[in-house]
């Protein structure tokens, strides 16, 4: 199945990681991904507090070029990226002469007709069909699967199962092996944008997140979003500093869980490039494909 | 000829301000037949009534047409002024303005042209009224109860102490409801039970009213005054009146692991089980979901232990008929499911429970014998967190209502607490204090000021466990969203207030309506607030909307007032909108074939078979029959007639044409 791509910035830098394991584990899900010719910049956090027809318009013109290359269902595997654009679809959706003064600055028409997807919406239906059959190393780990905010809000964005409790990495985790533990942070901010000015709140907010994933016994917290990897990762310094103690619990993306449960290498899914180390032992390697491990999916 | 007037009725400005009525009646009083049209701006008042009366009179009108609001509200108020004035009532229809014009559109001369198009519908319809008169049936005077909570009982004792029969039926194995499992009533603090149970002995040994425990409705049909309401009498595998409710059974019965109701789930109970030690009847019931014997085949422990060999295990469930008058809906609510607030914890921490647990917990008759203990370690909880609106008035995951009881029970319970456990912290978390009633805002203060409950303005977001106490997270919305940390030992959700399970089902039954959230509707929200607009059905209590229990038992005797005022009358008269089959001149005495394809498809059974005879007994044909008294004037059996051989008086197919040709 095809599927357009929008990397957005992040993938592009602070997350190559991201992108290299999804890109990595496309093929052997059978998806096949076409990026936005001449994408933009989303506007991230920055547009939106400044001026607001520029934060439409340069999502819009993502969405614009992703239509006229024919892209019927985008991918957007940054969650804030995702927000801005499915924002922005729904804002132009619901007013029309918003819509053509935006089309008027972007030259283009935007008819907001492409299905956007982040990495969830795209891998959740795999979790029910047929992604336990390929499963050849299965990542028997306890997980603490953390949605950050976008994941799961605006509720009439994200359009969750369950806005404080959503289960759709959950099940996936389950389906290549893993535990998902039962955390009361799943949804927490981790401090996000505050990153830069106020490390100090991100240390707090995220040092929460990583405190009760640990205490909770999760030998992994597994992440959809590059701005929370970035502050649960990058800012590990800070909040051991913050809880006075070391804590030492890698943080990786789905993408990479899946990629070492489908036996893919650490260094095509960008394991290597963690601050935190993320090191899993591997575990006995299963029948690839076979009737035993699609029983097992049953 | 015909001689009708139109009466234009702004309805202050309801219908005035969108319509200009005055255009209205100008432009009827130039249709054909219509001699009289004049506007008025409230047509219901005396003086407006006067109008159509005088008109009458003067203008020796034939037919009127009142332009106002529904029929549903005013038809029997211009019908009996029509009378008054020698006018057969049915010759007086009424067009709706105000619902089907006026609220539905902006003020435009396309609004008023709808207007006055509605109005000639009517008047075409009018010119072809026939006088009719009211049927008259007899009134059975006996009232059918459901539901043996504090509603239930109330109406019930009501209706019996008037002199009347009742029939209640309570689909648990006890009378008593929720408010048998409640610890202490706001705002005097009195004991629940105490006040309680004396009521429901009351009702068991009033001479007329016949209990019917462990029972569901399983049908009702007829009409006001004429019900028949079949009750399904679920087996309670012993027989009543054998049993003497020694409780032997109850305390051999080897299955004692299940989950009792009556606590919340807080305690257990056996599989033969009296719910509770005041139940009436105090009568066991075998749970045959449960019960080994039934699931496994061998044990039969309660058959040899009982002393009057009352234990039937074959016995079936029985139906019993009876018939009715008026119907009494009582069946109260049920505590709203938690699970869409999964932030809050409820199944997945023990010491998060909902408020009816609470009651459970407090009341002397609950599993801990009204000591605090928290559910998890029986430990004495030092710090109790209480959430209003765990649910209640929460569009985004909730429900959109107020459960109207959640404030002032969940004062009382902080005050319980720091009653029992003085050095005890008590916090609730509110968006507002609804304490409106009598001593309501007091209790509350009281709560407050003498009790030292801590009330924080602002939301919980989340609840987790962290090393065995429950970290509860909010803000404090009165110091500047400032956010709040408590560690609590136990949390109490203020759980909202649902319609009870199988509320659905029963207003189906009973051919009520109801609202999104599956209460009961009242006739009127102001002004009939306990009758349905199925006429002789009425409700009580939280079934039609949220209540406490001094409300509860008011709505309960406003309902019994309701039904013995009907059963002081001994027939009723119903509109005559019923079906008939027509008759002509012989040869051939009526257009009806016999086919009786409308026998097949009368929903109410109406359609008898009658044999046309000459003078000398000779059988001339078999036609149809319309049994008025049975038939609803549904009209099924006039659109099914191959022959246009029946017709529904009032809604003839002459005038429903005649109006349908009105607009073209």
């Amino acid at each position: 199945m095809k599927y357009g791509l929008f990397p957005g910035c992040s993938l592009m830098g602070s997350s190559r990681e991201y992108g290299e394991s999804l890109r990595a584990i496309a093929p052997s899900l059978g998806i096949e991904f076409q990026e936005v010719p001449d994408w933009n910049c989303c506007g991230a956090t920055a547009a939106h507090t400044l001026n607001r027809k520029l934060s439409l318009a340069l999502p819009a013109r993502v969405l614009a070029l992703a239509e006229a290359a024919g892209l019927g269902e985008l991918v957007v595997p940054c969650s804030a990226c995702f927000t801005r654009l499915r924002m922005t679809q729904k804002e132009l959706a619901a007013d029309e002469s918003l819509r053509e003064q935006v089309a008027a600055i972007i030259e283009m028409p935007c008819t907001g007709s492409v299905k956007i997807l982040n990495v969830l919406d795209l891998l959740a239906p795999l979790a029910s069909n047929g992604l336990g059959a390929k499963v050849v190393r299965p990542f028997a780990r306890r997980v603490a699967c953390y949605y950050g905010c976008y994941l799961a809000r605006p509720a009439e964005i994200a359009r969750v199962d369950r806005v404080e409790d959503p289960q759709a990495m959950d099940a996936l985790m389950r389906t290549i092996g893993a535990e998902p533990v039962d955390w009361a942070f799943k949804v927490e901010c981790c401090g996000a944008g505050f990153s830069v000015s106020r490390t100090d709140l991100v240390a707090k907010l995220s040092g929460r997140i990583l405190d009760d994933a640990a205490r909770r016994g999760a030998e992994a917290v597994i992440v959809a979003c590059p701005m929370c990897h970035s502050n649960l990762d990058l800012r590990r310094p800070a909040i051991e500093r913050h809880l006075g103690r070391t804590c030492r619990i890698p943080v990786i993306y789905i993408t990479q869980a899946l990629g070492l449960a489908l036996g893919l290498d650490r260094e095509a899914l960008g394991l290597h490039r963690h601050l935190v180390p993320a090191h899993f032992p591997e575990g006995p390697e299963v029948a690839a494909a076979g009737p035993a491990a699609a029983r097992k999916d049953s | 000829m015909a001689r009708i007037g139109v009466f234009v009725c702004h309805c202050g400005e309801n219908i005035g301000a969108t319509v200009d009525c005055a255009e209205v009646a100008q432009a009827c009083g130039q249709m054909p037949g219509v001699v009289h049209s004049i506007d008025y701006k409230y047509m219901c008042s005396d003086p407006g009534q006067n109008l159509i009366k005088e008109a009458i009179r003067e203008k020796r009108l034939t037919g009127v047409v009142v332009a106002a609001c529904s029929p549903r509200m005013h038809e029997p108020t211009f019908r009996r002024a029509c009378a008054e004035a020698g006018l057969n009532p049915f010759l007086c229809e009424m067009t709706n303005l105000r619902e089907h014009c006026s609220w539905v559109h902006e003020r435009t001369p396309a609004t008023t042209a709808k207007a006055i198009d509605l109005v000639r519908v009517l008047v075409e319809k009018v010119k072809r009224n026939r006088p009719l008169h009211p049927i008259r049936v007899p009134v059975t005077k006996t009232a059918l109860v459901i539901g043996g909570g504090i509603g239930g009982i109330q109406a019930a004792l009501d209706i019996a102490n008037a002199g009347h029969k009742v029939v209640m039926v309570e689909r648990e194995p006890s009378i008593g409801g929720h408010m048998a499992q409640l610890s202490e009533t706001f705002p005097t603090l009195d004991c629940s039970q105490c006040i309680l149970t004396p009521r429901m002995v009351e009702v068991a040994q009033h001479p007329n009213i016949t209990l019917y425990t462990y029972a569901e409705l399983e049908s009702l049909e007829g009409f006001i005054g004429n019900f028949v309401a079949r009750i399904r009498k679920k087996a309670r595998s012993i027989d009543e009146k054998a049993c003497t409710g020694c409780g032997l059974c109850t305390q051999k019965c080897p299955n004692r692991k299940i989950p009792s109701a009556f606590n919340a789930g807080l305690g257990m109970r056996p599989a033969i089980y009296v719910p509770f030690p005041q139940a009436v009847p105090n009568k066991p019931v075998i749970d045959r979901e449960r019960c080994t014997y039934f699931t496994k085949g061998k044990c039969r422990l309660c058959e040899k232990v009982c002393p009057a060999g009352a234990i039937r295990y074959d016995q079936q469930d029985e139906i019993i008929s009876v018939r009715v008058g008026a119907v009494v809906a009582a069946t109260g609510y049920q505590v709203k499911e938690t699970d869409f607030f999964p932030e809050y914890g409820y199944g997945r921490y023990p010491d998060v429970i909902t408020g009816l647990q609470f009651e459970r917990l407090a009341s002397a008759s609950g599993p801990t014998l009204g000591e605090m203990k928290r559910p998890s370690d029986g430990r004495v909880p030092e710090t109790v967190v209480f959430i209003q609106c765990a649910g209640s008035r929460d569009p985004a995951k909730g429900i959109d209502y107020c459960s109207k009881i959640c404030c002032m029970y969940t004062a009382k319970h902080a005050m319980l607490y720091r009653h029992k456990v003085h050095h005890g912290r008590a916090y609730v978390f509110y968006m507002d204090i609804r304490a409106g009633g009598k001593m309501y805002e007091e209790f509350v203060r009281r709560a407050i000021e003498e009790d030292g409950v801590r009330y924080i303005r602002g939301r919980v977001s989340r609840i987790y466990e962290r090393d065995g106490r429950l970290v509860v997270q909010g803000a404090d919305t009165l110091l500047g969203a400032r956010p709040v940390e408590i560690e609590a030992d136990m949390v109490v959700l203020a759980t909202a207030m649902a319609a009870s399970p199988g509320a659905e089902e029963l207003a189906q039954k009973l051919k009520v309506s109801y609202d999104p959230y599956y209460f009961l509707s009242e006739a009127h929200p102001k002004l009939r607030p306990v009758e349905t607009a199925t006429a002789g059905i009425m409700v009580a209590g939280a079934c039609q909307a949220p209540k406490d229990i001094p409300e509860t038992v008011a709505q309960a005797s406003g309902a019994a007032a309701k039904v013995v005022g009907l059963f002081s009358q001994d027939e009723l008269s119903r509109e005559p909108v019923v079906a008939v089959v027509n008759r002509t001149a012989p040869p051939v005495w009526s257009t009806c074939v016999g086919c009786f394809l409308c026998e097949k498809a009368c929903p109410y059974q109406a359609i008898e078979r009658e044999e046309i005879r000459t003078r000398d007994g000779k059988l001339v044909k078999t036609v149809a029959r319309v049994n008025t008294g049975v038939c609803q004037g549904c009209g099924t059996c006039v659109a099914l007639c191959r022959s246009k051989s029946i017709d529904l008086q009032g809604y003839t197919n002459e005038q429903v044409y005649a109006e349908v040709m009105a607009l073209a």
